[in-house]
């Protein structure tokens, strides 16, 4: 419940660093062994845990992450697979991280909301994360999670005004996700020269964290903002470590960017 | 009359499922289309270019051969193939590009199934001034030849899309990608009523400019409305052009023609209004292909501008609540109506028009003599010939062989 989302940004903070959010895609290249990558995301330090479900057309996402889908689909990766035979798997090699979903509304749509909200819950999934679904069409999903118990995590992008980025922190759960970069997912050299502001100004309204995501995959990035956010989301980065060297390569790319955060 | 129901929703469809990063451009794109709406003077721009430059109105054809060898209804010809470059398609987008001018919109970007639409908008970006890039199915591409050259004469970049299906919808999603990326100084001119809110009623209202004529010249050339309109139905754009005009007059029928591919039962087609479930693609709630799963179904048609797995909002709506009547035609039936509408009445459609005219037999047929039926004719086939020619020509007509 968003009580662990919480208490896992409580507990950082105590310790004086930010929180890393380590995203990879469920059933890349295939279900048991992408419950090893998201092992190896938390032994490296990974604080929460974003599992990417795979959707034939994924708008947000660049070609890493689509190339992931691409895998994952071909290796019989559905939700409900993914809450049978991943979600269990990760919790019980890692009680403590809180796990969150990420996917496209469709997917959440096919299996009926409250039927997901509900099995989520029961497997111990804390939030979920859908890209595609603006706070204009969120309403009724988030008040279907709210009674289940799932955290509907809201986006804010580098479009977004303040206004409107206030409104979205004042009814966020779990945490506020600023999307760093106008564009889809993907590692980028440079993150914009505003960023830090815009972080600044969501925070200062947000009931919860606010994390960066999108774009970022270095120690150094993540240094730079955690001065400004919470903690920051690294996926693109991590999906490619772990697809070209494997699990190992994505813990050590976690710990790169866990010791960015350290303050 | 509207079949908007609330702002942005027609019944339970519609709506704007996107990444939050293009929220502010819809809202922006919603109220630039609302104020250049209410200013006369757009709309006079618009009516004049379409007038000088695409060729309106389009003329209404007495289609006397097919009429008599069908032995039905009279059929006429909405004739969007005389438009300028060939299609229905630049309607919209002459609207949107100079929309997108209004708006100080410094690039144009499209998707593009068939190429129709990706011409239409490269077409008007060359007359406005505006560069453009067009994405475009791998596969579309190679079977849409003669209008990657025709984009690509007019100056426009093409990509070729290679993930997914090869198809429409990857072009789509790729160009929302793109967008996503570029959005503050770039418009994207969807081609069809699909996609988020405010697109769907956009492309319908300057689409709508098919049917409005029709009304005007059906009155003239057979002293009342017609008693059916057929239109193929991709996206939605053309059926949702003809036929929106006419929503309100109860006793004309309304028929959209989908792609049958090969067959309902074979799962190669692209019948969403038939086999669609609800569910959420490209930005809109409508009726679309996918599994149980929520994975979206590649579609399949011989026609590129058919294939594609989703279908315009609005469409949906009058589908789900009986006042468009649905049908579906095959890839062989196209094909078979291509040439014989070419050989009654010396017009090469487009494969996307001959579902239309697929279905055409029956519908006259049905409504009887003495009544009116009109075929909406989206476009015409030049961009097909490939296509069709590969599968072989049927002899010529009065040669015995
Ligand atoms: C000639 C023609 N007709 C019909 C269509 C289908 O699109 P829509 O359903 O949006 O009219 C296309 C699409 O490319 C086309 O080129």
């Amino acid at each position: 419940m968003s009580g662990e989302i919480a208490q896992t940004f409580a507990k950082a903070k105590a310790r004086g660093e930010g929180v890393l959010v380590a995203y990879a895609m469920a059933g890349d290249p295939d279900l048991p062994r992408s419950v090893d990558v998201f092992a190896a995301l938390v032994e490296g330090g990974a604080d929460i845990i974003e599992i990417g479900v795979a959707f034939s057309d994924p708008i947000a996402d660049g070609p890493v992450i689509q190339g992931a889908s691409e895998r994952a689909l071909k290796a019989g990766s559905t939700l409900k697979r993914v809450l049978d035979e991943v979600v269990p798997e990760v919790r019980r090699r890692c009680p403590q991280t809180p796990l969150v979903i990420m996917t496209y509304v469709n997917v959440i749509m096919a299996m009926g909301e409250e039927r997901f909200a509900k099995l989520a819950r029961e497997r111990g999934v804390s939030g979920a994360i859908l890209p595609d679904l603006p706070p204009e069409e969120s309403e009724g999903l988030r008040a279907t999670f709210d009674a289940a118990g799932v955290d509907l995590i809201p986006l804010c992008a580098p479009s977004t005004s303040q206004a409107r980025a206030q409104g979205i922190a004042s009814n966020a759960r779990g945490f506020v996700y600023c999307v760093a970069v106008s564009g889809v997912t993907g590692m980028r050299a440079e993150l914009p020269a505003d960023l830090s502001q815009r972080l600044d100004v969501v925070r200062k309204a947000s009931p919860v964290p606010v994390v960066a995501g999108f774009g970022i995959s270095t120690e150094e990035q993540a240094r730079t903002l955690s001065a400004h956010a919470d903690g920051v989301v690294v996926g693109s980065a991590l999906v490619r470590a772990a697809h070209a060297d494997g699990p190992g390569a994505a813990k050590a790319l976690c710990a790169d960017i866990k010791r960015g955060l350290k303050r | 009359m509207t079949t908007e129901t609330t702002v942005g929703r027609f019944g339970r469809y519609g709506g704007r499922y996107v990444p939050e990063t293009l929220v502010p451009a819809l809202l922006e794109l919603e109220e630039a289309y609302a104020k250049a709406s209410a200013d006369p003077s757009f709309g006079e721009e618009v009516a004049r270019v379409l007038k000088e430059f695409v060729g309106r109105p389009t003329t209404l054809t007495p289609a006397r051969r097919l009429t008599e060898s069908w032995g039905g209804a009279h059929v006429w010809l909405k004739r969007e193939d005389l438009a300028h470059t060939g299609a229905h398609k630049i309607n919209n987008t002459v609207g949107q590009v100079l929309l997108a001018k209004r708006m100080g919109k410094k690039r144009i970007i499209a998707e593009t199934g068939a190429g129709q639409h990706g011409v239409a908008t490269a077409t008007a970006c060359a007359l406005f001034g505006l560069p453009c890039e067009v994405y475009m199915g791998a596969l579309d591409v190679e079977r849409q030849s003669l209008n990657v050259f025709r984009m690509r004469a007019l100056g426009a970049v093409v990509r070729p899309v290679e993930s997914g299906s090869r198809t429409l919808k990857d072009a789509m999603n790729e160009a929302m990608r793109t967008w996503v990326s570029q959005v503050a100084d770039t418009h994207y001119v969807i081609g069809s009523a699909a996609g988020p809110h405010p697109y769907p009623s956009i492309v319908r209202d300057f689409q709508a400019v098919i049917g409005k004529e029709l009304r005007t010249q059906a009155l003239a050339a057979f002293g009342k409305l017609p008693d059916a309109i057929i239109a193929c139905v991709g996206g939605g754009s053309n059926a949702i052009g003809v036929l929106h005009p006419f929503i309100g007059d109860k006793d004309v029928r309304l028929v959209g023609v989908e792609a049958g591919g090969h067959g309902l039962d074979s799962g190669q087609h692209g019948a969403s209004l038939t086999l669609g479930t609800e569910g959420v693609l490209h930005g809109s709630r409508s009726l679309v292909l996918q599994d149980a799963d929520g994975q979206i179904q590649e579609a399949h048609s011989i026609s590129a501008g058919l294939d594609y797995p989703g279908v315009g909002p609005e469409l949906a709506h009058l589908a789900k609540t009986g006042r468009m009547e649905v049908r579906t035609a095959t890839d062989d039936e196209a094909l078979a109506a291509f040439y014989e509408v070419a050989r009654t009445e010396g017009i090469l459609p487009a494969l996307e028009t001959s579902h239309a005219f697929a279905r055409g037999r029956e519908l006259a047929r049905d409504l009887g003599k003495g009544k009116y039926l009109v075929i909406n004719c989206s476009g015409r086939g030049d961009k097909d010939v490939a296509t069709i020619s590969a599968r072989g020509v049927p002899p010529p007509v009065g040669v015995k062989s």
